[in-house]
């Protein structure tokens, strides 16, 4: 991506005189390509060129935050369109829309109950849209206090009436909410009020064409902290308009569309309201703004955005050791299993069903499932014997008996060869641990 | 400052595969349904043509299954009898059903034999009008017999049989191309494999148009990000000219979400926040089969009824036109 050295050189001013820390302007150019030097560092450079070279080094999606404290929101500085080019850095921050002429604190309380615990990972709303419903300043205004007095979450103030923003912006300036939304009519004065307390501002367009447009206003004007909104609302358009945004700002570089994206549920039954909500997770939005509070259709949206920002370069690992589950006794079973998170999350959820006190070992494979680490050589009885055999397990159980997966039964020899421990072959998967255990171990 | 709409040129298309065949094409299926043939990305018809929506599958077996006691409310009258339960599943808004003959395992008791389960395949034929996919039990030589007898006994009426997998093709690719059906291929979340089996497959002479990708599903919360790049990456290198990436796509979004403790936990075994059982069950098959069409799926395999309820709206809300 980016400018060549070449390019960036024709707009250095070519005085060769060094104060940028660099022997050429040439050296300097190709530095800058290379992202090791930046444009600040060249006192000579013209406004125009900088503007030129700021627009062509600058990451295609710009990275906008809203928010304070621990509950800061990072929107966009996105790079690819498909997750496996790359990865997807900044998981879609959902929030849930409120009122104002509605019960705001018990909303909020509701909201802020909303927490989700699966493998490991913890899920919780992002944020509230406290919505103008009532069409009136004060009561605008009284409901975002009383929202930001009950909540840390970002805040996000629906209005595209400038007066009652400004009045309600005004309270929770230190906050940083974002604001919604400036359009054709309102935008100068909505610039305003963003840039004096320096809040994200949505920008909402009549149409792809029509944002672009408001956007240059607005990017003129000289505020850039911006969020976007189509104005679409049936699914199938905004993810056309979501993809337009995206692929423009990346594949052309169209500076108008290089900014994070908003996108609003429309559905009324929750469910289907969910499943809406995910093709905007999926489809590039950073904001999606839903009504529902709908447990099972938020468990699953959550769980969704967290599987497609899950970077594909890595897989996900726990830390190796040993893991008690329970109240282990020196008699409790031990089942062995690999470091990959899913692996083990899936293998320990399934030991804490059989309620029967168990060690879990999350043997180190570089965080690899079972039959992979096995074909690699990572999950093998010369790796494990030797482990086992000198592992402080020996001190914290009477026995010497270990469940291993019985995906890889081939393995069993070889422990016990190198070990000294009696191996017991588990079920393959890990669903018929809760029947094994009843069977075998008297769960 | 117009917004100039990017439209990607793409030169291929996913294969067009058709299921079933009516009366006037040599079988006794109502309807056929046609699957792929897509010249574009997921719904995004503003740069090509989508001329079948995804279609939905109900999943039967031919023995009591082992689900969820949740299923019971909709399946405990029917499903003794594969023939009951496949009508009551057309009843239930199923495009296509899915039989999985379980009964065969050579592992249980009583397991049926290839001959069974060809009476079992025709039972169900006889009293149904929906095109029609059978699974083997699963073992690599009883699949073979099971599907060669499936494959004799539904002639005409082009159902699907698998599954193929790269070390188990060629008595099914045989049965297959026998009886003029379809074959359904199985890669392990890999993508060079899902190409090598088409390919193989392909050079056993069964035709482009009867072959249907199965590339494995990972189920909501349990690998499905894999399932959903491996669709990703096929359904670009179908649209780029890449024909043996360019079948359509089968997800098996009920049995993979229903292996998951999220899906089947009771309140009080449930973790935290995760509420009721019925609605979280619903919608965890539910979400894993909307996020798989993102990625391109064109059959989705359903459990639970409600769940293909949803599922079907939300393929109508999807396939709205989106030309600019």
């Amino acid at each position: 991506m980016g400018l060549t050295g070449l390019a960036i050189f024709k707009l250095l001013p070519k005085t060769n005189c060094k104060e940028c820390g660099v022997p050429t302007c040439m050296a300097f150019a190709m530095a800058l390509a290379a992202g090791k030097a930046t444009l600040d560092q060249c006192p000579y450079v013209s406004d125009e060129a900088k503007e030129a070279l700021e627009s062509a080094t600058a990451p295609p999606i710009k990275l906008v935050k809203a928010g304070s404290g621990d509950k800061v929101l990072e929107m966009g500085d996105e790079q690819v369109i498909f997750r496996h080019d790359k990865t997807f850095y900044h998981p879609t921050g959902i929030f849930i829309e409120v009122a104002d002429d509605s019960n705001v604190e018990a909303k909020v309380e509701e909201i802020n109950g909303i927490v989700f615990e699966r493998v490991g990972q913890r899920y919780e709303i992002d944020g509230v849209a406290i919505v103008n419903a009532s069409g009136n300043a004060d009561t605008f205004k009284n409901a975002v206090a009383a929202a930001a007095a009950k909540t840390g979450k970002v805040l996000l103030l629906v209005s595209e009436d400038p007066a009652a923003i400004e009045a309600a912006a005004a309270g929770v300036a230190e906050r940083k909410p974002i604001l919604y939304a400036a359009n054709g009519d309102n935008y100068e004065k909505m610039v305003e009020i963003a840039k004096k307390i320096n809040a994200p501002l949505v920008v909402k367009g009549k149409d792809l064409s029509d944002l672009a447009d408001l956007v240059g206003k607005i990017v003129g004007l000289g505020y850039k902290e911006l969020i976007l909104d189509s104005g679409e609302r049936e699914t199938s358009k905004v993810l056309a308009d979501l993809t337009q945004i995206r692929r423009q700002a990346i594949k052309k570089r169209f500076r108008p569309f290089g900014y994070p994206t908003i996108a609003f549920t429309t559905e009324e039954d929750p469910y289907l309201e969910a499943l809406q909500a995910q093709v905007y997770v999926s489809k590039y939005a950073s904001v999606v703004v839903m009504k529902t509070t709908e447990l099972a259709s938020l468990l699953t949206l959550f769980s969704w955005r967290d599987n497609i920002y899950t970077d594909p370069q890595k897989p996900i690992a726990v830390q190796p050791g040993v893991y008690a589950i329970g109240d282990v006794t020196p008699d409790s079973p031990v089942y062995i299993t690999t470091n990959f998170s899913l692996t083990f999350y899936t293998v320990q959820t399934e030991i804490e069903a059989t309620k029967l006190p168990s060690y879990l070992i999350a043997f180190d494979t570089e965080g690899l499932s079972v039959l992979t680490a096995w074909a690699g050589g990572k999950f093998i009885g010369e790796n494990i014997g030797p482990w086992l055999k000198d592992s402080d397990l020996n001190q914290k159980v009477s026995h010497k008996k270990l469940i291993i997966p019985g995906g890889v039964a081939a393995i069993k020899g070889k422990i016990e060869e190198l070990s000294g421990w009696e191996v017991i072959v588990g079920p393959r998967e890990a669903n018929g641990i809760g029947t094994f255990a009843k069977l075998k171990l008297g769960a | 400052m117009p917004a100039e709409i990017l439209k990607e040129k793409f030169t291929g298309r996913v294969q067009e595969v058709v299921l079933g065949a009516t009366k006037d094409e040599g079988g006794t299926r109502a309807y056929t349904v046609k699957l792929g043939g897509s010249s574009t990305l997921p719904f995004l018809q503003f740069e090509g043509d989508i001329p079948n929506r995804p279609v939905i599958a109900f999943e039967i077996w031919d023995i009591k299954p082992d689900w969820h006691e949740c299923f019971a409310e909709y399946y405990s009258d029917v499903w003794e009898d594969p023939v009951a339960w496949a009508k009551k599943a057309e009843e239930l808004g199923a495009d296509v059903i899915y039989l999985k003959l379980r009964g065969a395992d050579p592992e249980l008791e009583n397991s049926k034999s290839p001959d069974e389960c060809a009476k079992v395949v025709k039972a169900v034929l006889e009293n149904t009008g929906a095109p029609l996919m059978v699974e083997g039990p699963g073992n690599p030589d009883k699949d073979n017999e099971v599907l060669q007898a499936v494959a004799e006994a539904a002639a005409g009426e082009n159902i699907a049989i698998g599954l193929a997998e790269k070390d188990n093709y060629r008595g099914i690719a045989a049965a297959a191309m026998m009886g003029k059906h379809c074959i359904i291929a199985r890669s392990p979340v890999d993508i060079n494999i899902l190409k090598q089996l088409n390919l193989m497959i392909t050079e056993m002479g069964v035709a482009p148009e009867k072959i249907i990708n199965d590339p494995l599903t990972g189920g909501l919360g349990y690998g499905i990000e894999y399932s959903y790049s491996i669709m990703e990456r096929a359904r670009w290198g179908a649209l780029i000219g890449d024909k043996m990436m360019a079948f359509p796509v089968v997800c098996l979004a009920g049995p993979e979400a229903w292996r998951a403790k999220e899906a089947n936990a009771p309140l009080e075994d449930a973790g935290p926040g995760w509420g009721e059982q019925k609605p979280r069950g619903i919608m965890w098959e539910a979400m894993t089969a909307a996020a798989l069409l993102q990625a391109g799926g064109d059959l989705v395999l359903m459990r639970h009824p409600e769940a293909a309820k949803l599922l079907k709206k939300h393929i109508e809300s999807l396939m709205v036109p989106n030309v600019y």
